[in-house]
């Protein structure tokens, strides 16, 4: 089936529904989603969106963007940050006006609250910088963007995986989709396409992220050609639900909670004696991690206590509602009266398709770009998180670049027409690639490739890395690779085929993976959260630099380069807390 | 510890109505029912169709049916059920089945269309946020805990009775903009509920707030809306 559209965006969590609300009602525009638009992985976004408002005491931009700097280790591209930080405060007033329902200070302005990394004054103490609803923050954006978005019309095509990027002459002009519903392809012609689709962190064992979160569209790119940028930079977030990885939102720490060993030490007054609980989310996940390691974790187990437990029922009820849920259905705990059992968790990807601040696409380090291709949010590299992101920008970014993804791409598109395509079936590619997966005779299961990659990646490319053990993933991944292609699909038939779709998104992951750790062994330096123990000091003279990877085929590793950081405030100092 | 389960099963492709399945499995107390769904797929039957995504009961995807009663797969461990040995699972009833335990949601949406669920405003935007009294943003705070997961629409024995009925999570929705101070379309948004096949469709029957995996008390907040359309007709006369 064919489709023409001015603009396809691929992913309907916030980036993409900020974008096509930017678009405007004048704009023919499609989102597409492989999950129904509401079950996108924005809405698990827990804590809150950080922008200095000032509603709870003095804070500046100026404060907020030396934060993010310092917090991505000096890594950020600081005229990105710029924008991020400036824009905030207009960001929020706009979110307001459309509706989303944040908590409110006793004169009924936003209220805001404490989170990782962010200060007063250069660092001087925390401040209170995050806007939030509760500790559902993600899901009431979500669901106020995705409304505003039926309001506008916006055709949804929901339940859609996207397969391929339809590029002529160096010209993006359309994707190939498989419904899941009905297992045909659909061809999205368009002048413009956004990809917005999230992270990658099922690629580790123990994540925070939906089963949705399988980098599709980073992969897709990539093979596309365009650029992935800094993707050795994963973040951990210190606090998971022991064993499950569900997420504890930093939101706990911000209002008041605390971290202790098998002693009850607070331990993170030692580490960060400033910001203590409060340190960036990195910072926190390595120590936790040591704590355990001096044989500090709970019963000597892999984990230590997140104590919130005086913090008193009224504060546990109004502002941190789902979690104490969370807490109480998977771990059996009432965090009234006990502590939750937490370690780190994957949760955040730094790095992503390499853009501009206006969301095109790079296809390398000369300003290359492919024609009619934009990404923004967890899916972009812009990039505003360098080596490791704050607490409340993520949110912040998906909305910000979002918007000016969708504002520079309205621009784009009235300069073209439709580009045309050739007499051939632009999905013939997909068909044949479809067609082959499912008529192998291969032996191969993804989920036992995928289980396989997600303990190697989790056991040597987490939070503690070392050249020796990189170098064997490389290897091991490679020979991932290989069984890949020899995975065969075993449900034949075409509604809702979720084995088919397994395949392909471990195939991805697999793409994405080798990336990272080839970022992680050619970075012999240690910065945010990038962590090598083997090289433990930060190396400016050689790595204050992106790290870039260009595919270059199924069979060979990723070509590695490297780009500038754009430095414009802040030079590089030593991260303390 | 060993546990059946027993699934229905429905391919349009193959069959004319829907059949169950034995699956059995290794199980730990901690095991949610969906990790068991995931690994009958993975390591036995991987034709088995049913919605996942974020795995912890935020976005919405996977109510079905878990022993005749509609819980969110995600939600609940096998400690939680007394038979924990023996789990019969079926898909969300009130809506058609596409496949297995994947139903067809679009009925659902359309309602939730219905209720014209963004903010209505004719008041002019301020520069920076409008005030808005924190009381009123806690009176429909519940409503915000919507995943719109359809559990209450589903277990709701009028929505059965009555396909035109917009249904509890629909009227939810509708409450949340209706008490929300900064909407000022609450009268037109009242007079398109007064009916048999908007609010007072509801006979305050309660199973909607029984099944909500969000702990929503959905049948306060439709007497809400009850007495507000009430208190409107008694100003007006």
């Amino acid at each position: 089936m064919n489709h023409h559209y001015d603009v396809v965006i691929v992913g309907a969590g916030l980036a993409g529904l900020r974008a096509a609300i930017e678009l405007g009602e004048d704009t023919r525009t499609a989102v597409i989603s492989k999950v129904f638009a509401t079950r996108s992985h924005s809405g698990a976004a827990q804590g809150g969106i950080g922008a200095a408002l000032g509603n709870e005491e003095e804070d500046h931009w100026k404060w907020h963007m030396f934060d993010t700097v310092k917090g991505s280790d000096y890594l950020a591209d600081q005229n990105a940050v710029e924008i991020l930080t400036k824009d905030a405060p207009r960001t929020i007033y706009e979110l307001e006006h459309m509706g989303v329902p944040f908590n409110r200070t006793e004169e009924g302005r936003i209220a805001q609250r404490a989170f990782g990394g962010h200060t007063s004054n250069f660092g001087k103490a925390a401040i209170k910088r995050a806007c939030f609803a509760a500790d559902r923050t993600g899901r009431v954006i979500l669901d106020t963007l995705w409304e505003k978005c039926l309001q506008r019309g916006i055709d949804f095509f929901n339940e859609f995986q996207i397969m391929n990027l339809t590029v002529r002459d160096g010209m993006c002009c359309g994707v190939t989709a498989y419904e899941l519903a009905s297992g045909t392809l659909h061809h999205f012609h368009s002048k413009a396409v956004l990809l917005a689709t999230g992270g990658a962190g099922k690629i580790f064992r123990t994540s925070s992220n939906a089963f949705a979160s399988t980098g599709d569209g980073m992969a897709i790119a990539f093979r596309a050609g365009a650029a992935l940028e800094d993707m050795e930079f994963v973040q951990f977030h210190p606090t998971g639900i022991y064993k499950l990885g569900i997420l504890i939102s930093e939101a706990v720490r911000g209002e008041g909670g605390i971290l202790r060993n098998n002693e009850g030490e607070r331990f993170m007054e030692r580490y960060a004696p400033t910001i203590k609980d409060l340190a960036p989310r990195d910072m926190v996940s390595r120590c936790i991690l040591r704590e355990i390691r001096d044989g500090k974790g709970i019963d000597g187990k892999d984990y230590v206590f997140l104590d919130l437990t005086h913090l008193g029922e009224e504060v546990i009820s109004s502002k941190l509602a789902e979690i104490s849920g969370f807490a109480r259905t998977y771990a059996g705990v009432d965090v009234t009266k006990e502590p939750i059992p937490v370690q780190p968790t994957c949760h955040y990807m730094m790095g992503g398709i390499a853009t501009d601040t206006d969301g095109r696409v790079m296809v390398d380090n000369q300003d290359q770009t492919i024609s009619g291709l934009y990404a923004a949010g967890e899916c972009a590299c812009v990039s505003v998180h360098g080596a490791n992101r704050l607490g409340c920008n993520s949110l912040l970014d998906v909305l910000v670049y979002g918007r000016r993804a969708g504002r520079s791409i309205r621009r784009y598109i009235h300069t073209i027409g439709l580009p045309p395509l050739s007499g051939d079936d632009p999905t013939a590619e997909t068909a044949a690639q479809i067609a082959a997966l499912m008529d192998s005779t291969g032996r191969e299961r993804s989920g036992a490739i995928r289980s396989e990659m997600q303990k190697i990646m989790m056991d040597n490319v987490s939070v503690f890395r070392h050249g020796d053990a990189l170098v064997k993933v490389m290897e091991k991944l490679r020979m991932l690779k290989d069984r890949c292609r020899q995975i065969g699909i075993q449900d034949k038939g075409r509604c809702f085929n979720r084995d088919l779709l397994d395949a392909l998104e471990v195939g991805y992951m697999l793409d994405l993976a080798e990336a990272m750790t080839l970022g992680a062994l050619n970075r012999d330096e240690s910065r945010g959260a990038h962590f090598r123990e083997d090289c433990p000091d930060r190396d400016d003279e050689h790595w204050l630099v992106h790290s870039l990877f260009s595919y270059a085929g199924p069979k060979a590793a990723p070509q590695f380069l490297t780009k500038p950081v754009k430095i414009t405030d802040f030079e590089p100092k030593e991260r303390k807390y | 510890m060993k546990s059946t389960f027993i699934i229905y099963r429905f391919d349009p492709a193959v069959d004319s109505e829907g059949h169950y399945q034995e699956y059995s499995l290794e199980t730990t107390p901690t095991d949610k029912i969906l990790d068991c769904l995931n690994r009958i797929r993975w390591e036995q039957d991987p034709t088995l169709a049913y919605r996942f995504s974020c795995a912890h009961g935020i976005c919405g995807s996977d109510a079905m049916m878990i022993n005749g009663r509609i819980e969110l797969a995600c939600q609940k461990l096998i400690r939680d059920f007394k038979t924990a040995n023996n789990f019969v699972i079926e898909p969300l009833p009130l809506f058609n089945v596409v496949k297995d335990l994947v139903v067809d949601m679009n009925p659902f949406f359309e309602k939730h269309r219905h209720v014209r669920p963004y903010l209505i405003s004719d008041m002019d935007e301020p520069e920076r946020e409008r005030l808005q009294e924190a009381e009123n943003q806690s009176f429909f705070e519940p409503a915000l805990r919507c995943i719109l997961c359809a559990s209450c629409t589903a277990a709701c024995p009028i929505s059965r009775a009555n396909p035109d009925y917009l249904g509890p999570a629909a009227l939810l929705r509708s409450f949340r903009y209706i008490f929300d101070s900064r909407d000022t379309a609450t009268g037109s948004r009242l007079a398109q509920i007064d009916s048999d096949d908007g609010v007072w469709g509801c006979k305050t029957m309660w199973w909607c707030t029984d099944v909500c995996p969000k702990g929503i008390p959905v049948t306060k907040c439709l007497g809400q809306i009850k007495r507000l359309v009430r208190e409107k007709q008694k100003s007006e006369s």
